[in-house]
């Protein structure tokens, strides 16, 4: 309930799962954990649960929507009816919408799909458990997926939220800090080229404290970039056996 | 599902044209990188809406209406009204939009005014309430856009507060518990008025409130919503392509700027009742 909205930094200034304002949650991540797809992978961000899938390149369908010069980037973020509190109605809703879109727009700006003319590369998201930043770990998930589908990159996508609970910057906010905070912005970056593909903000920042907060989210970002680099080359690097 | 759009095939070449109009501060229709089109604002065109206005920014064309209903507050916000934004975008206002239900650009659209009047904090809520977790007021938003001609965000949003501050509400009366439709009238008063600016980005330049030739050619582009206190309050990058992380400072203050001009204007031509910033007295601002 609003009206008795917890506190959100504690006077040791830690937050409400015991973390400083600068740290991340536990985070896992893991590729190839579906069979079916061509790629995939599994993040967790503390509670934040999340699979992504991919298929293609593959012939577009219906073909009427197959671009000449590039492929086409399939996207839907969505969520499961119980990933939340309250049950999730099925189907999409608008804000899966919204975010579907700008999750597209992100991997877009990073994958070369001018290699695959008249294809279509599919990307599933789903959310199976949402505690805040449900966005930003699809995102990275995806990005993920992407390499494991082996489709080629200008780089990989790391992404995380910053926002502010009782007047403090913070980042990677869980469900209590986005629900009752401040102000809560979802970044993705490119981090080899120091480029923003993702940028949202709802919330309140005075010019000082977005910039302090773009820097926070920078930092969340390179550890996040570290950890796909490190779950990419396990996977790639495990010793496979010479078929004969 | 989100799907990637087809490029006009002439954006490229309009790109190499729009780029370098912009290495010499120039561009297409003769505005230079940092300027608006012209805005302008007509208000109550729409008697059956309870509110309605009209806002033109060069040749970009929007609607709202307003309908003020009777409704049940949300479970954890008990003494708030409650206020919901639909955008469409109309097939008869560009070759681009097709009839049926909001696509995915249309919902951006209403989320991104939906966020920036929410967060910006342009209504206060508690005085929509009625009887507490019982009756509220629901202000339903409805933005069409006319005439499409680049960037719907701007005058979306300002369409939106126009539309809003001319919206005569139903006074009631609570009278044992019940609520009872009196023949008054009373205004809505602003706690904010929050504003966007669109910024396009093509190579390291950038241009305020792209026009339609402009918009298709833009590397990226960004809306940014900042109030009258020089707060930034929604952000929507709103298209694929990357932006050059050590811009975003510059672009803030350029939609500081930009937003505190719309505001000036539209404070000149609506009659918006903006709730002072010590609180308790009224302010009217004509």
């Amino acid at each position: 309930m609003h009206s008795i909205r917890p506190r959100l930094i504690n006077e040791n200034g830690l937050r409400v799962d015991g973390r400083r304002p600068d740290e991340l949650r536990p985070i896992k991540m893991e590729v190839g954990v579906l069979e079916k797809s061509d790629g995939s992978a599994y993040v967790e961000f503390g509670g934040t649960k999340v699979f992504a899938a991919v298929f293609g390149p593959r012939e577009a369908h219906p073909k009427h929507l197959a671009l000449p010069d590039r492929a086409i980037l399939n996207c839907r973020y969505h969520m499961t009816s119980f990933s939340v509190e309250e049950r999730k109605p099925l189907g999409m809703t608008r804000r899966e919408i919204e975010l579907s879109k700008v999750i597209r727009e992100a991997l877009e700006t990073v994958a070369f799909l001018e290699e695959f003319p008249r294809a279509s590369i599919d990307v599933y998201i789903e959310v199976i458990q949402a505690d805040g930043g449900t966005r930003t770990a699809g995102l990275t998930a995806a990005s993920l997926a992407l390499a494991d589908a082996s489709i080629p990159m200008a780089d990989l996508i790391a992404a995380v939220a910053v926002g502010k609970v009782d007047g403090q910057l913070v980042l990677d906010l869980c469900d209590l800090e986005d629900k009752y905070g401040e102000a809560d912005m979802p970044v993705a970056m490119a981090p080899r080229f120091n480029s923003v593909v993702l940028l949202q903000l709802n919330g309140k920042f005075s010019p000082s404290e977005f910039k302090k907060g773009l820097t926070l989210a920078q930092k969340g970002i390179a550890e996040i970039y570290r950890l796909q680099q490190e779950t990419l080359k396990k996977k790639f690097s495990a010793s496979r056996p010479m078929e004969v | 599902m989100s799907l990637s759009s087809k490029k006009d095939l002439t954006a490229k070449i309009m790109r190499d044209k729009i780029y370098s109009l912009l290495l010499q501060d120039k561009r297409i229709d003769g505005r230079d990188p940092k300027s608006l089109r012209p805005v302008t604002i007509q208000t109550n065109l729409i008697t059956k809406a309870d509110g309605s206005a009209l806002v033109a920014m060069g040749g970009t064309k929007i609607l709202t209406g307003i309908k003020v209903e009777i409704g049940s507050p949300f479970p954890d916000r008990p003494d708030e009204g409650i206020f919901t934004v639909n955008a469409e975008l109309l097939p008869l206002a560009s070759t681009s939009f097709e009839p049926g239900p909001p696509d995915e650009r249309g919902v951006e659209l209403a989320r991104v005014v939906d966020r920036s009047l929410r967060e910006g904090g342009a209504l206060d809520l508690k005085k929509l309430c009625l009887i507490e977790g019982e009756k509220v007021y629901a202000i339903f938003i409805d933005i069409y856009v006319l005439d499409y001609d680049g960037n719907y965000f701007d005058p979306a949003l300002i369409s939106a507060l126009a539309a809003l501050a001319t919206t005569k509400i139903p006074r009631y009366e609570v009278v044992d518990g019940e609520i009872r439709k009196t023949d008054e009238f009373s205004t809505l008063e602003f706690a904010a008025l929050p504003f966007t600016t669109m910024i396009g980005i093509i190579g390291e330049k950038f241009l305020v409130d792209p026009q339609i030739d402009e918009e298709k050619a833009l590397d990226v582009s960004l809306i940014i919503g900042t109030d009258e206190k020089g707060n930034v309050i929604s952000i929507q990058k709103n298209s694929p392509g990357p932006i050059p992380v050590n811009l975003l400072d510059t672009l803030l203050d350029v939609a500081i700027e930009k937003t505190d001009e719309i505001r000036k204007k539209f404070l000149q031509e609506v009659p918006a009742k903006l709730a002072s910033e010590r609180g308790g007295g009224v302010e009217s601002r004509i």
